[in-house]
C-alpha cells in the first residue's frame, strides 16, 4: 500500500473518527512523522492546564479540597473542574493552591510588571519597593548568590505579608 | 458609525507596511482587565453584566482616546454581523456566544477594539501593520493606563492582574505576531521552527484563530506566560524569537530562489493566473494561492499588485465577508462563485 500523502511505502495506518464519520489514513514514516508534529501541536492552553490541576476529571473525594470563595460562592473544586475563578476574592480564598498552580503554569507566583495608575499612595510606594526588590531578587538568582537573594526573598514576604488584600 | 461602513475600510493591520512587513503581517497586543467589586462574566448575572458594559463603556467615552469609536452590543447582532467581527480579529467566537450583556468598542481604523464581558471584564486589543510590538505597546499602555485612572481595576501587588484564567493572571498580555512563512512550510522545515517555539514557551496557531490549522502559511505566535516577567521584557523576547524566525524565513525564500526558481515563478504565477480567472473558488484553494501571490509580491516577482490588496483579499474572501459585500444570505456555493467575482475584480481579471 502507497502513502496518502506521498508515494512511498505505508507503514502506518491511521483510523480517525469524527463526529460518527471513519476516516483511514495510510502514510509513509516519514509522512508520519510530520503528522504527529502537526497534532501536537493541537494540544492548547486547556489541555496543559488539564495537566496540572485535574480539570474535567471527577474530583475523587479523598483529593476534595474543602475551599469555598465567600464573595462569589465558587469552591476550589468548581474551579478544578471548570478551570476559571469566579472573582478576583478567589484568589485570597485559594490563595495556596493557587500559588503551586501558577508556578506550575508560569514558572512563577509573583508579579512582575505594571500597575493601574489608581492605587492609593502608600501601596503605588510599596509596589515600587517591592518591584525593585524583585528585580534585585532576580539578579541575585542569575548571579548565583543565593545567600543575598534568600535575604531578599525575606524582606519580600514581610512587604507582602504587611501589605493590604 | 455602522458596522458596514468597515467593509470600505482597511484596517490599520492589513495596510501591508512596517518593518519587515514582507514576512509579518501584524503584531498585536491584548491586556485582559476586571473591575474590583464584580464577580467575574461567568459567574456576572445579568443586572451586574450590564453595570460592567455601562461602567466600562463610560470610562472609554470619558478618556477621549479614540473619538470615532462605536460600540456594538453583541445580542443586538445577527449571525452574519458577528461572524464578520470575527472575521476581522475583533471579537472571539467565544463572545459571540451567549451575547447577554456582551459588547466590542471598535475605533474607526480598527486600531483599538475592547471586547467588554468576554471571560475577563474587559480584553483590550491593539493592532498594528508589520513587526510593531514597540508601538503597539506604547498605544495599549497609554490606553490602560488612562482607563486605569477611571475604573478601580483588580489588582493585587503579588498577583498582579486578576483574571477569570490563571494562565492569564499577572501582566494578563498577550503579544502576538502574525506571520506570513510560505517558504519554511514549502521547504518542510515548519515543524521543526513550531515545535522549537513551543518547547520556549510560545504559542503557535493559525490565522484564522484557536485550534485552527494554519492555512495560507499563515501562523500567529504570542507568549504563554504571564507571570514572573515585566511587559516590556516579554515583549522583546517576542520580538527577539521572531526576529530568528524571521530569518529562518528570508534564507528559505533565498534557498528556493536559487535552486528552483523557475519552478517557483511558475507556481506564483499558475497561483495569480488562477485568481485572476476562476469563476468558482473555494476559500481553501483561495488562501493557498494568495499565500503564493504575496509570496510572488515579496520576492518582487509580481510587480503590479500590492501587499495591502493580498492582506484585504485574505479577510474579505470569508463567509461573512461575501454576504455583507453582497447585502445578501449566500449558500455555499453562491459565496463561491461571489468570491471567485470579487478575487476577479480586486486583481483586475477577465
Amino acid at each position: 500500500m502507497k502513502c496518502d500523502l506521498c508515494n512511498k511505502k505505508a507503514t502506518v495506518h491511521l483510523t480517525e473518527i469524527v463526529d460518527e464519520q471513519m476516516s483511514e489514513m495510510h502514510l509513509c514514516e516519514e509522512c508520519a512523522r510530520e503528522k504527529s508534529v502537526q497534532m501536537e501541536q493541537q494540544f492548547g492552553l486547556s489541555d496543559l492546564l488539564a495537566g496540572l490541576t485535574d480539570f474535567g476529571k471527577q474530583v475523587k473525594t479523598a483529593d476534595k479540597v474543602d475551599l469555598k470563595c465567600e464573595h462569589c460562592g465558587i469552591t476550589y473544586d468548581d474551579f478544578r473542574k471548570f478551570g476559571r475563578l469566579g472573582c478576583g476574592h478567589c484568589y485570597d480564598a485559594f490563595k495556596s493552591h493557587l500559588s503551586t498552580l501558577l508556578k506550575k503554569i508560569h514558572g512563577a507566583n509573583h508579579h512582575f510588571g505594571k500597575t493601574p495608575k489608581k492605587l492609593p499612595k502608600a501601596d503605588k510606594k510599596k509596589v515600587e519597593d517591592l518591584q525593585e526588590l524583585k528585580n534585585k531578587l532576580m539578579l541575585a538568582i542569575q548571579m548565583e548568590d543565593f545567600e543575598k537573594a534568600a535575604k531578599l526573598r525575606d524582606k519580600i514576604r514581610d512587604i507582602e505579608s504587611k501589605k493590604s488584600k | 458609525m455602522k458596522l458596514d461602513s468597515f467593509i470600505d475600510n482597511t484596517g490599520e493591520w492589513l495596510k501591508g507596511t512596517g518593518d519587515n512587513a514582507n514576512i509579518v503581517m501584524s503584531s498585536r497586543i491584548r491586556l485582559a482587565r476586571n473591575l474590583m467589586g464584580f464577580p467575574f462574566p461567568n459567574k456576572a448575572s445579568k443586572k451586574q453584566l450590564h453595570q460592567i458594559l455601562t461602567t466600562v463603556h463610560k470610562a472609554i467615552e470619558e478618556i477621549g482616546y479614540f473619538e470615532t469609536s462605536s460600540l456594538f452590543k453583541i445580542s443586538e447582532l445577527d449571525n452574519v454581523d458577528k461572524q464578520f467581527l470575527i472575521e476581522r480579529h475583533l471579537i472571539s467566537h467565544d463572545h459571540a456566544t451567549n451575547p447577554d450583556g456582551k459588547a466590542v468598542l471598535i475605533s474607526k481604523e480598527e486600531v483599538l477594539s475592547v471586547m467588554i464581558n468576554e471571560e475577563d471584564h474587559l480584553r483590550i486589543q491593539v493592532m498594528q501593520s508589520g513587526l510593531n510590538l514597540d508601538e503597539t505597546w506604547k498605544i495599549i499602555n497609554s490606553i490602560d493606563d488612562a482607563l486605569s485612572e477611571k475604573l478601580d481595576f483588580a489588582y493585587s501587588m503579588h498577583w498582579g492582574y486578576l483574571t477569570a484564567c490563571p494562565t492569564n493572571t499577572g501582566t494578563a498580555m498577550r503579544g502576538s505576531v502574525m506571520l506570513h512563512l510560505p517558504a519554511l512550510v514549502m521547504t518542510k522545515q515548519i515543524n521543526k521552527v513550531m515545535a522549537a517555539i513551543s518547547k520556549l514557551n510560545f504559542a503557535s496557531r493559525g490565522f484564522y484563530g484557536e485550534g485552527t490549522q494554519a492555512s495560507g502559511n499563515i501562523y500567529q505566535i504570542s507568549n504563554q506566560l504571564s507571570m514572573g516577567h515585566g511587559e516590556v521584557e516579554v515583549l522583546q523576547n517576542i520580538k527577539g524569537l521572531i526576529r530568528q524566525v524571521i530569518e529562518q524565513e528570508e534564507q528559505a525564500r533565498q534557498a528556493l530562489m536559487l535552486q528552483n526558481k523557475p519552478m517557483l515563478e511558475d507556481k506564483i504565477f499558475r497561483s495569480y493566473g488562477i485568481l485572476k480567472n476562476a469563476h468558482i473558488i473555494s476559500s481553501q484553494e483561495t488562501v493557498d494561492l494568495l499565500s503564493m501571490v504575496r509570496l510572488g509580491v515579496d520576492l518582487g516577482v509580481l510587480k503590479d499588485i500590492t501587499r495591502k490588496c493580498i492582506n484585504e483579499l485574505f479577510i474579505t474572501i470569508q463567509p461573512a465577508h461575501l454576504q455583507k459585500i453582497g447585502k445578501k444570505k449566500l449558500s455555499a456555493s453562491e459565496r463561491d462563485a461571489k468570491r471567485a467575482n470579487l478575487i476577479r475584480k480586486k486583481l483586475g481579471g477577465t
